[in-house]
C-alpha cells in the first residue's frame, strides 16, 4: 500500500487468476503476496486470527481472507470466484481467486475470462498432476496471454535444482501442444516466502526474478489487439436540447484497433461508410482511441446507427454470419441440448440461437476429443455449431477475446448456462 | 512503455463508464442510489461523464434516515441544483410513521437496518428495475462476492450462493416481473483508487471527510460524534477532538478517526499508511461477523 513513491498515472492494472486445490498452497501464496505487500489491514488480520482460533486451528488461516461467504467459511472451501486487490508502486493487481477442483471448472473459466495472466501452482513433491494440466488447458482455451508456473514447496525438496529442472521439462513437453505464448517458471516456497516477494537465498542456482517482480514487470500493453479496429456501439447520446440540437454521438468501448479522427470507417450491418469527425471522453477531445477506452464517437455523415451495430475499418471487416463454430463450457445442471434454443449475448447484441450440432466433447484432463459422447453436462467443454436468428459480426476468440466471446442464457430460467469462444 | 499506455485509474474509469452505459441501455427504469458519500459521488461523476453532453438519463435516490449529518444534506442539495439532477428522497421516518418498520431501542439503536425496507418500498413505488450502487468489493468480505449486475428476487433478496457467473464484458440482465438488479460500477475500485481519482479529477466532496473539530466520545474503541441521535452511557464522556470521517453513514453508527488531514493529498498519505480497514469504524458491520452478508441478503445496499 506504499504506492505514493511513484506517479499514480504510471501505474498499470494487471488482472490475474489463480487456480488451485486445498493443499497446494494457493491460499498461503495469496496471503503471502497480500501480507508482504502490506495489503492486509490489522483489523482484518486480527479478525481472521480470531476466526482461525474459533475453528480450533493453529496460526492464522489466510484462506479465510478470500472465503467471504458464511457457507464458504463454514465448509472451509472457496465456492465462488473471490476478487482480491493489492497494489505496489508499479501496479495495481486484481486477483480472481478460484477453486481448483474439477467440479468448479466453470468458476475457473469465469475467473480466467478477464485475466491477463494465470498462476498455476504445482507441489514440487508431486510434479505435474492431472489438475495442473486441467488448469493449464483452461488458461490456454481462455487465451490468457501469460502463464507463470510456480513450483511450490521447494523447501520440502531441499530446494533441489534437479527437481525444478525435471518439472520444468515435463511442463514444457506437455504445454508445447497448447497455444500459450509466454510461460515462466519460478521455484518458490509460499510458506517461507522464497522467491515470492524477495529473491530466495536458498536457491542461488535460480537466476530468474521473484514472482512479484514478474507480476510487476510482465509486458501487458500489447495484450490487446491493436490491428483489427472494432467499436461495438453501446448507446446513442442525443442531448435533445437547444445547445446541442443536432448532436448525435455513439458511445462504447474500443475492443480492438486504434481509431483516429479522419479515419474512414464502415458501419455494420448497413455497410455504409463515413469518416470519424471526432473522438471524445466526456468534454475532452482525444487524438486516438485504443482498447480498453470507453469513448464517444462523432461521425461526419448522418447514418442510422443504434446499439448492437459495429463501427470497423472498410478494408478490415469481422466475419458476418449466422452459422458459428463455438467451443462452449457448460455452466448449468441442465445439460446442453442439441437443437436446443437459447439467448446469447455477443458484444452489445442479443440474439436467439439454436444449437444445430454438438460436434464433440473435450476431456478437460487430456484434451481428448470424444465424438460419440454428446451429453454435455455442467463443467464440461464441447465444440458446437450454432445458428443465430440474425447475423453476428465476430472474430475468432484467439484474435479478439471481446468480439470472439458469447454467453448463453436459458430463456426459461434466466440463468447464464454457458460460455462460448468462437473458433 | 509504448504510446498505448493506459493507467490503472483510466482503466477503472473506462470499465465503470462501460457498466453504467450497459445497464442504462439494458434496463428500462434505472436509478442511482446516492448517499452523499465519496463512492456515490465518484459514481455520479462517472455517470455524468458517460452521457455527456446529455443530462443524466435517470434520477438519483437518497434514502434519508433522518439521522444524517447536516453537512451531507447541504452538500446533496447544492449538487442537485448545480447539475440539474432529478432527486428522489425516500424517508425512513415515513416508513416508521406508516408502521412499515419499528424503531430500535437502547443505546445501540440505529436506523441502519430500517433503511432496507424504505429502499425496497421506493424501488417498488417508482418501478425501478435497476439501482446503481457505489459498493466496492474491497470494502467487506460479503461485498467481495458481488457481481457487477446483481440479481434481486421479487422480495429484493440476494442469493449469494446462486449467483450468475459474469464473463468478459457480457452481462445477463434477464429477470421476471417484480425482480430487479443492483448494478455496481465501482466493484473493482479500492478505497485508495477512489481517493486518487477524487484528487486527480478535483471532485467536490463533503467537508466531513476533512479534518475538523467535533465533540466526540469513545464507544467500544470507535469514536462517535455526539448528537441528538445517540444516547451516551453514564460512563461515556464527550470532548472536542480533531477528527475526520472515512465513511459517511448515519451519525448513530459512523465512527470518526483522529486526523489532521485537511486536503485530498493528505488523506491519500494518511490512508496509505493506515493499518485499519475502512469499515473498521462502522458499528453496523460489528453486530456480527456476517452482519453485511445478512443485511445484503435482505436487500441492503
Amino acid at each position: 500500500m506504499n504506492q505514493e513513491a511513484t506517479d499514480i498515472n504510471d501505474m498499470q492494472l494487471l488482472r490475474f487468476t489463480t487456480a488451485g486445490s486445498v493443499d497446494d498452497g494457493k491460499s498461503t501464496l495469496i496471503g503471502r503476496l497480500l501480507y508482504d505487500s502490506r495489503s492486509i489491514f490489522e483489523d482484518q488480520y486480527e479478525s481472521i486470527k480470531k476466526a482461525t482460533q474459533k475453528k480450533g486451528e493453529a496460526g492464522v488461516n489466510l484462506a479465510l481472507l478470500t472465503d467471504g461467504l458464511k457457507a464458504e467459511r463454514e465448509q472451509g472451501i472457496t465456492i465462488d470466484v473471490a476478487y482480491r486487490y493489492f497494489a505496489t508502486p508499479q501496479r495495481k493487481f486484481i486477483i480472481a481467486d478460484t477453486p481448483g477442483h474439477i467440479q468448479y471448472t466453470r468458476n475457473m473459466v469465469t475467473g480466467a475470462s478477464g485475466a491477463n495472466l494465470a498462476i498455476v501452482l504445482v507441489d514440487a513433491r508431486n510434479g505435474i498432476l492431472e489438475q495442473t494440466k486441467r488448469h493449464t488447458f483452461i488458461a490456454s482455451l481462455l487465451k490468457i496471454p501469460h502463464l507463470i508456473l510456480c513450483i511450490n514447496k521447494m523447501d520440502l525438496v531441499d530446494y533441489s535444482e534437479k527437481i525444478y529442472n525435471q518439472i520444468k521439462k515435463d511442463f514444457c513437453n506437455f504445454s508445447a501442444k497448447l497455444e500459450i505464448n509466454d510461460i515462466q517458471y519460478i521455484p518458490i516456497s509460499a510458506l517461507h516466502g522464497d522467491n515470492v516477494v524477495k529473491p530466495s537465498t536458498n536457491m542461488n542456482w535460480y537466476k530468474g526474478a521473484s514472482l512479484l517482480y514478474c507480476l510487476e514487470n510482465i509486458h501487458i500493453s500489447s495484450d490487446f489487439n491493436l490491428i483489427d479496429c472494432r467499436f461495438p456501439v453501446q448507446y446513442v447520446i442525443r442531448p435533445n436540447n437547444d445547445k446541442y440540437h443536432d448532436f448525435r454521438a455513439y458511445a462504447g468501448r474500443i475492443t480492438a484497433g486504434v481509431f483516429k479522427p479522419g479515419d474512414k470507417v464502415m458501419v455494420l450491418p448497413s455497410k455504409l461508410t463515413t469518416t470519424i469527425k471526432s473522438i471524445e471522453i466526456a468534454d475532452k477531445t482525444i487524438s486516438e482511441a485504443f482498447p480498453p477506452m470507453s469513448v464517444t464517437m462523432l461521425l461526419n455523415d448522418n447514418i442510422d446507427i443504434g446499439r448492437g451495430d459495429m463501427i470497423v475499418r472498410e478494408n478490415n471487416c469481422p466475419t458476418i454470419s449466422q452459422n458459428i463454430e463455438v467451443m462452449v463450457c457448460w455452466f448449468n445442471e441442465n445439460p446442453l441440448q442439441e437443437n436446443g434454443r437459447y439467448i446469447i449475448k455477443h458484444t452489445t447484441k442479443e440474439v436467439k440461437v439454436v444449437v444445430k450440432e454438438i460436434r464433440y466433447k473435450i476431456d478437460i484432463n487430456t484434451l481428448h476429443r470424444n465424438e460419440k459422447d454428446k451429453n454435455i453436462k455442467i463443467n464440461e467443454f464441447a465444440r458446437i455449431h450454432i445458428r443465430t436468428a440474425k447475423p453476428l459480426f465476430f472474430d475468432k476468440y484467439k484474435l479478439n477475446r471481446s468480439t470472439g466471446s458469447i454467453i448463453f442464457i436459458d430463456e426459461k430460467t434466466n440463468e447464464t448456462v454457458g460460455a462460448g469462444m468462437i473458433l | 512503455m509504448n504510446s498505448y499506455h493506459f493507467s490503472h485509474l483510466e482503466e477503472l474509469e473506462s470499465e465503470s463508464i462501460f457498466i453504467i452505459r450497459e445497464a442504462t441501455a439494458l434496463f428500462e427504469n434505472p436509478v442511482l442510489m446516492f448517499s452523499g458519500g465519496k463512492d456515490s459521488l465518484v459514481m455520479l461523476h462517472l455517470a455524468m461523464k458517460a452521457f455527456y453532453p446529455a443530462r443524466l438519463p435517470f434520477p438519483i435516490l437518497h434514502i434519508d434516515t433522518g439521522h444524517n449529518f447536516i453537512e451531507t444534506l447541504n452538500f446533496r442539495d447544492k449538487l442537485v441544483a448545480q447539475y440539474h439532477l432529478n432527486l428522489i428522497v425516500a424517508s425512513v421516518q415515513e416508513s416508521i410513521d406508516k408502521g412499515r418498520v419499528k424503531e430500535e431501542k437502547g443505546v445501540y439503536a440505529s436506523r441502519n437496518y430500517l433503511q432496507t425496507v424504505t429502499l425496497l418500498d421506493a424501488i417498488e413505488k417508482y418501478k425501478f428495475d435497476a439501482a446503481f450502487g457505489g459498493a466496492r468489493r474491497d470494502e467487506e468480505k460479503a461485498r467481495a462476492k458481488e457481481r457487477f449486475f446483481s440479481h434481486r428476487d421479487e422480495f429484493g433478496q440476494w442469493d449469494p450462493k446462486n449467483q450468475r457467473p459474469e464473463l468478459w464484458q457480457l452481462f445477463n440482465n434477464k429477470k421476471n416481473i417484480g425482480e430487479h438488479f443492483r448494478v455496481f460500477p465501482l466493484s473493482n475500485w479500492t478505497e485508495l483508487d477512489i481517493w486518487h481519482y477524487i484528487h486527480s479529477k478535483n471532485i467536490d466532496i463533503p467537508c466531513l471527510y476533512f479534518s475538523h473539530k467535533r465533540e466526540c466520545f469513545e464507544r467500544d474503541g470507535v469514536l462517535l460524534a455526539k448528537s441528538d441521535f445517540v444516547t451516551l452511557k453514564p460512563d461515556e464522556k464527550s470532548e472536542i477532538m480533531q477528527v475526520r470521517f472515512r465513511t459517511i453513514g448515519d451519525m448513530s453508527c459512523t465512527g470518526a478517526t483522529l486526523s489532521e488531514a485537511k486536503t485530498t493529498e493528505e488523506i491519500i498519505m494518511e490512508i496509505a499508511a493506515m493499518r485499519i480497514a475502512e469499515r473498521g469504524g462502522r458499528f453496523d458491520d460489528k453486530r456480527s461477523d456476517t452482519a453485511m452478508e445478512d443485511r445484503k441478503k435482505e436487500g441492503y445496499f
